[in-house]
């Protein structure tokens, strides 16, 4: 039975086997495409949902073999990260491939399949003690695939690394139906190319990932907040640096900051009672005199916190050096002026997320532009319709040609995520 | 080597950057690992970023594959030249460049000795984490080949951790950056990938180092058990209770007796010596410490001791780090493995290594990364007694073999290099290989970086990857696809 037409080819129409990979995923599990599957605009014709990495491999490459474009999805919590694909004819679901594989707690690691939400993964290892050391977005609904393919990072971040920190193995399908593993399950291993690296923050434009594997850490002891309300960014940036460059082990170190200029700063601290006592006397020391203004966990949300009701916001994720906080500030302070409301989060790290709202789409968009101009990298990962225009990913670097001969090699016909990343890869 | 070619790498580094008489190139044709020797055509001594691009577009023009080359301590023959290749010595490029305290990063040319960028930056109380055994000669540019690792990586992670940035010269001679001074940075991540290829990906000519402030504390403590087993148990011990040491490490009988033998590090005789460090927060610990001690000491140590100090802590270590020399001391020759298994296979894995050194009739010393389950097992052994050579090589491939079988890897450290690719066969399937390939392809078409090593085969990049199709020189009848 043909049903469907692509779009992939411009100006052609090509008839597309569908019942093909109907048979390759099963009857139930290929399902036409709703309003609800549109990635960015694009609006795809099905939506597969493969049971095992070998039907997903085998999908994949039948639609390789077919011209078309494959979105792979996981929880779909950030499908509007990236730029618009420039075709998407089939999503390719891991909903189906959420089994978490084993919890080796005695070695502190686990092997997961992509699907598996990150929230059902913490609550698997909680039970002997264990955590992915990570507090990325949505962990409710995001999964281990989506979080991999976007390197999402949180908090903790600055204690335990990135997810390219984490990752010890991972399995990918490629677009001509290759299941490759690499890593493996032990932490110390350099066997072979680090590819769990490789694929993490790729997009899921060089294969779709179906399993990792991770190291974990123990879950803390106790914890506690300390929140500082400090008076302007140069002084929270600072407060940071000398954080940073004491001996404290806090886990946690976040300036927040919006329009009215006044930063807090949350500094967490993990281990024994002991420990923390003696830490949070230091901090004070350090801190000297300044106002304390909460102990609440809470404040560790506030990253997820920027993402609530921003269908017309602009979020953007920017990288500086930690001194470079608080010019940084500065200038969203210069730029924002009196119509762009901004409010930011940053991680001691350097690592930013600011949120900006105006009047305006034009306003939003030339703030944007600015802010681009001043800090490098910034890249949008939530903006309104009307600006999908804009290149999220921004200017390419010398390295740019080299990442075009690594997409060339793993997917040559471009099927996977044509024009999402960097680039227009 | 041809005169010409000679002459024009001559003229790029000057006529002292050039090594090609016999005699001094035999300083080259291995590295740690010694029993693969290859002569290089020549060796280069370039100083700058522009003359290893100078050097290497020659090579690229010419087709003449080479190989890059730190202090040349590695031990899997990471280094080794190849035929009819030359060899690039980093050596002459040892600058650091920039220390940047406030952000905890430093900048550093790759032939800088891993130990001085410590030595630095110790004064204002911030070290450089991965700390292999050979630390005080090996380079930088040959730890972010071999992706290092060390006692500390336990808890703070591998040389892929500390570089955020890296200046690389591709085997066409152009220059690209990899990562940088910031986090994150859109695109790939090619640093991570480039990190630990073993020189097969181009040339790494500067990097960016993340520091680590010292922490407040350091405590290391000896434990002495009757066996292995029973310190493996504390090792199990403390990681369920949910503590993350600095390190963890361990020592069998014999390779205590070497290390005594040669640096008197005045261990107690046992069976099993665990060393555990933590560090941190003194109040922290402290109160952590107090646990190791008390778990040691129900999983059957007999002895216990806390260094307290620098100089105390420095005597521990100095026999642990000296651990592979100095079986020097008790064999006339011996092979070091360097294979992981999952931690709890432990008992089970030393059983089975006793079993097969009884049967072999050869003694296998054991040090341990015990933490994380990196062995380093020594098989000792006397090259003048006829066959024992080859017994003793068939029996550190049987470990890697029970390494891998037990779910873990050949390799936790020393890397592929020329003396396991062959091995890379029984921990990953073809198609693993293959699309680690692709990344040789991508970075290096013509197949001139480093060539033949890591993998048991190469790939042709001129293939278009998945489908198959001859290439010219099959066509040609020139070569054969096996």
């Amino acid at each position: 039975m043909i049903e469907a037409r692509t779009s992939s080819a411009a100006g052609t129409t090509l008839e597309v086997p569908w019942q093909e990979l109907r048979a390759i995923v099963g009857e139930p599990n290929l399902k036409p495409a709703t309003p609800d599957d549109a990635v960015l605009g694009v609006q795809p014709q099905m939506v597969a949902f493969p049971g095992t990495e070998q039907e997903l491999a085998a999908a994949l490459k039948w639609a390789d073999q077919n011209g078309l474009a494959v979105v792979p999805r996981g929880g779909g919590t950030k499908l509007d990260w990236g730029n618009p694909p420039v075709r998407a004819d089939l999503v390719l679901s891991t909903a189906r491939l959420n089994r978490i594989l084993e919890h080796a707690w005695a070695d502190m690691t686990a092997s997961v399949e992509a699907g598996a939400t990150v929230q059902s993964f913490q609550d698997t290892l909680a039970q002997h003690g264990q955590r992915l050391a990570m507090d990325p977005l949505f962990s409710e609904h995001a999964t281990i695939g989506g979080l991999l393919s976007t390197n999402d990072s949180g908090t903790l971040r600055l204690r335990f690394g990135a997810l390219r920190d984490l990752i010890i193995g991972v399995t990918i399908a490629l677009s001509d139906g290759t299941l490759a593993s690499s890593g493996g399950k032990v932490v110390k291993n350099v066997a072979g190319y680090d590819l769990p690296k490789l694929v993490t923050g790729a997009m899921g434009t060089l294969g779709v990932i179906t399993r990792a594997v991770f190291r974990l850490y123990p879950l803390p002891r106790t914890r506690r907040t300390v929140t500082l309300a400090l008076e302007n960014a140069k002084q929270a940036n600072d407060f940071v640096v000398a954080v940073q460059s004491s001996k404290l082990a806090h886990t946690g170190l976040q300036i927040r900051i919006g329009s009215d200029g006044k930063p807090d700063v949350d500094v967490r601290f993990a281990g024994t009672e002991t420990g923390m006592d003696a830490q949070c006397a230091t901090l004070r020391g350090l801190s000297g005199g300044t106002r304390e203004s909460g102990t609440s966990m809470e404040v560790w949300d506030a990253l997820q916190e920027l993402w609530r009701d921003a269908p017309n916001s602009v979020i953007a994720k920017f990288s500086v050096l930690p001194s470079e906080i608080g010019a940084t500030c500065e200038k969203f302070r210069q730029i924002g002026g009196s119509f762009v409301r901004w409010s930011a989060v940053i991680q001691a790290t350097g690592l930013g997320w600011v949120r900006l709202d105006a009047g305006n789409a034009a306003t939003l968009e030339s703030a944007v532009r600015k802010m681009r101009a001043e800090v490098q990298p910034f890249f949008i990962q939530r903006r309104p319709a009307s600006l999908t225009a804009i290149d999220v990913w921004g200017p390419t670097s010398d390295s740019f040609p080299l990442m075009v001969a690594v997409k060339q090699q793993f997917d040559p016909n471009g099927t996977l995520n044509p024009g999402r990343f960097v680039g227009g890869i | 080597m041809d005169a010409r070619i000679l002459k024009e790498f001559r003229s790029v580094v000057g006529e002292r950057g050039v090594i090609s008489s016999a005699e001094e190139l035999h300083t080259y044709e291995c590295d740690g690992l010694t029993n693969f020797r290859v002569m290089p055509l020549a060796v280069l001594l370039p100083t700058s970023t522009e003359q290893v691009q100078g050097i290497v577009r020659i090579c690229h023009r010419e087709r003449i594959p080479f190989v890059s080359r730190g202090s040349g301590t590695g031990l899997s023959g990471g280094a080794l030249p190849v035929k009819n290749g030359i060899v690039i010595s980093l050596a002459r490029m040892n600058k650091i460049l920039e220390v940047d305290l406030p952000n905890q990063r430093m900048v550093v040319q790759p032939g800088v000795i891993n130990l001085d960028v410590t030595g630095r930056i110790i004064g204002d109380e911030y070290f450089y984490a991965p700390d292999p055994s050979s630390q005080s000669v090996c380079s930088i540019g040959g730890n972010v080949a071999e992706n290092s690792g060390g006692a500390h990586c336990l808890k703070y992670g591998f040389t892929t951790t500390h570089v955020l940035g890296l200046e690389v010269v591709l085997s066409d001679g152009s220059l690209v950056h990899l990562g940088g001074k910031t986090l994150d940075m859109p695109g790939y991540d090619l640093l991570g990938v480039f990190v630990g290829s073993e020189g097969t990906l181009g040339i790494a000519t500067k990097a960016i180092l993340r520091i680590v402030k010292k922490p407040e504390c350091i405590r290391t403590l000896l434990a002495a058990f009757n066996s292995t087993n029973e310190a493996g148990a504390a090792v199990s011990e403390i990681i369920a209770a949910g503590m993350l040491p600095a390190a963890i490490e361990m020592m069998d009988n014999l390779s205590i007796q070497a290390a005594e033998a040669s640096v008197h590090a005045n261990y107690p005789d046992c069976g099993g010596l665990l060393l555990v460090e933590l560090d941190g927060p003194q109040a922290e610990v402290e109160t952590l410490m107090d646990q190791v001690d008390e778990i040691c000491r129900k999983c059957g140590s007999w002895e216990i001791r806390v260094a307290q100090t620098d100089a105390e802590r420095a005597v521990v270590w100095k026999g642990r780090k000296a651990a592979f020399a100095a079986v020097g001391r008790i064999s006339p020759n011996y092979i070091v493995q360097d294979g992981v298994i999952p931690r709890t296979a432990l008992p089970r894995i030393m059983s089975e290594i006793e079993r097969l050194s009884a049967q072999a009739g050869l003694r296998v010393a054991n040090v341990f990364h015990a933490g994380d389950g990196n062995l380093h097992p020594l098989v000792l052994y006397d090259n003048r007694i006829a066959g024992q050579e080859k017994a003793a090589e068939a029996l550190a491939t049987r470990i890697l073999e029970l390494c891998v079988e037990a779910g873990g890897s050949i390799t936790g450290e020393h890397g592929v290099g020329e003396e396991k690719k062959q091995m890379m066969s029984k921990m990953f399937a073809e198609p693993d290989l293959e699309t680690m390939q692709r990344v040789r392809c991508a970075f290096d078409p013509c197949q001139l970086s480093n060539p033949t090593k890591v993998f048991p085969r190469t790939r042709m990049c001129g293939e278009k990857p998945g489908k198959y199709q001859p290439h010219p020189i099959e066509v040609a009848g020139l070569a054969e696809r096996f």
